[in-house]
């Protein structure tokens, strides 16, 4: 059986940043990619804003993959295209498919989960009414227009207020399709500011906060939804329905971390995240979980600084190069935290820490607040949190040093 | 006094800008790009354009995008004026295909290899 020390599953822009970290330092790397081509997502996001953090440029989508596609092709990094990870032992053996290959079993001296996310469906979010063509979650929209050239409908509601919703508006707009209105459940967009203010506010398109779809109709294809407002409790109030037709309905509901083959091995899971430590290795030794399949990002560029991490890490497992120690502190999300990444801390974390997280709503003017045993360690004063963008807190080296137990994260009141 | 969302980097910084003797004073941008952006916003809006257009003998559309800034009135003449574009594949990632898109002085460069 072949024999890599780094096996990474998933050859998007985390998969890539993993497989570099782990080959600079002096690892055997395998790429595992399902698609003809490395990137992942990136390839069909053509819109700008990415790489403005790691690059200091303003790129759009593919041409942050080809940056990174480049310097893969430069490694020594062996890479499996249109070949598809089934399973993945305890004891890190591979077991993937491909076309040209058939059945391959490769052995890993550590393991990468690099697999993404995928869009929540129509089905998990349960809305009546009939089962037409021209329903499409946003990201499956955005493949068959950018990467495939079709025009996916031309009269559209948006149902959800996430960012690939929001990029879709603007790119069904200027590709001549006409975008009714987005519809968002809750009070606020899930989306970032941004994406708000240049894809809808820009084009005119209205963005209705507090409402959502209650009825589809349409026999073959799809030819409209009725929409209500909500109530505080997000439950549709009777008399404010109205119908819009259309003839393609996108849903930009949420995104899931694609964690099965995980889970498959038995790793941990802290809510809908799985549980890692501030080197994104998971409870089982050697195997290590980054980019969307741990949590879901607004930035590609904090997914590349997450898995090059993760990569070096991989890497001085396999190598033996250096252990990280046993597992010394758990960070429990409260008081308006929604979760954590890393949610554990091994050995005595003499270096920087970096904390990312969500919050359950919008705050202004509030400090976040590590603390253990009642007494802060580190606290950051922020103006504005909301939902929709992931928060970063790099704690200083040594802060969290020693600390044993259980870590406190929380928002409080600034102190005027 | 106007909220501008920044829309320079996805932080989505809330800037205010205020018109004052001899220009504006900003408050809240995390950057000069920020403040320069406000102000832009306010006296003459741009934006960067991307978008697709089908090239011969590709078997994926070519993915292209603006140098630099639109005016925001321009942007369907923009898409208009990129999809006329008549090529042939290869297309190289980088490659100027318009160097002064309707006069702006911006230029239009792939953004992919088809």
């Amino acid at each position: 059986m072949e024999r890599f020390d780094v096996t990474v599953i998933g050859g998007g822009p985390s998969g890539m940043a993993a497989a570099l970290a782990a080959s600079e330092e002096g690892a055997s790397v395998l790429l595992l990619e399902t698609d003809s081509m490395l990137g992942g997502i990136l390839n069909q996001c053509i819109h700008n804003g990415f790489g403005l953090h790691y690059f200091g440029v303003e790129l759009t989508g593919p041409e942050y993959a080809d940056r990174f596609r480049q310097l893969v092709e430069q490694s020594g990094i062996t890479v499996l295209l249109d070949t598809l990870v089934i399973d993945v032992s305890r004891d890190k053996v591979v077991t993937a498919v491909s076309r040209e290959k058939g059945l391959l079993s490769i052995r890993a001296g550590a393991v990468v989960f690099s697999t993404g996310c995928s869009e929540r469906p129509r089905g998990a979010i349960g809305i009546p009414g009939t089962r037409p063509a021209g329903i499409l979650t946003a990201g499956a929209a955005q493949k068959y227009m950018n990467r495939m050239g079709y025009q996916v409908g031309s009269e559209c509601v948006i149902l959800g207020s996430g960012d690939i919703g929001l990029i879709m508006a603007r790119r069904l707009t200027l590709e001549g399709a006409r975008v009714r209105a987005v519809v968002e459940l809750m009070p606020y967009t899930s989306g970032l500011p941004r994406n708000v203010k240049q894809c809808l506010d820009d084009f005119d398109i209205p963005l209705l906060l507090s409402h959502t779809v209650v009825e589809i109709k349409g026999k073959e294809r799809i030819s409209g939804v009725v929409i209500a407002e909500v109530d505080e409790n997000r439950v549709p109030i009777p008399g404010t329905e109205e119908t819009i037709a259309c003839d393609m309905l996108l849903l930009s509901v949420g995104l899931i971390p694609s964690t099965d083959l995980a889970l498959g091995m038995g790793v941990e899971v802290m809510g809908s995240n799985v549980m890692v430590d501030q080197h994104f290795e998971t409870g089982i030794a050697g195997v290590f979980i980054c980019g969307n399949t741990l949590h879901v990002h607004d930035l590609v560029d904090y997914v590349t600084e997450e898995s090059l991490t993760a990569g070096r890490y991989a890497a001085r497992h396999a190598l033996g190069s250096g252990t990280s120690g046993h597992l010394t502190a758990h960070i429990r999300p409260s008081a308006g935290i929604t979760y954590t990444v890393p949610q554990t801390i091994r050995g005595n974390a003499e270096e920087e820490v970096t904390i990312r997280f969500r919050t359950n709503r919008v705050y202004r003017n509030v400090r976040v607040v590590l603390s253990a045993d009642g007494r802060e360690i580190a606290a950051e004063k922020r103006k504005i949190m909301v939902p929709g963008e992931m928060q970063t807190f790099k704690v200083k080296a040594g802060r969290l040093n020693g600390i044993r137990g259980e870590i406190t994260a929380e928002i409080k009141e600034a102190a005027l | 006094m106007s909220e501008i969302v920044c829309i320079q980097c996805p932080m989505g910084c809330r800037i205010t800008a205020q018109q004052t003797g001899n220009g504006y004073e900003t408050k809240g941008n995390a950057c000069a790009r920020g403040k320069a952006y406000a102000i832009e916003e306010l006296t003459a809006p741009k934006r960067i354009v991307t978008c697709l257009l089908l090239v011969e003998g590709a078997e994926e559309p070519l993915s292209v995008k603006t140098s630099g800034g639109i005016p925001k009135e321009r942007i369907f003449d923009c898409v208009r004026t990129i999809k006329a574009l008549k090529l042939a594949s290869p297309v190289e990632i980088g490659t100027v295909l318009l160097d002064d898109v309707l006069g702006t002085g911006v230029c239009v460069v792939a953004t992919k290899t088809v």
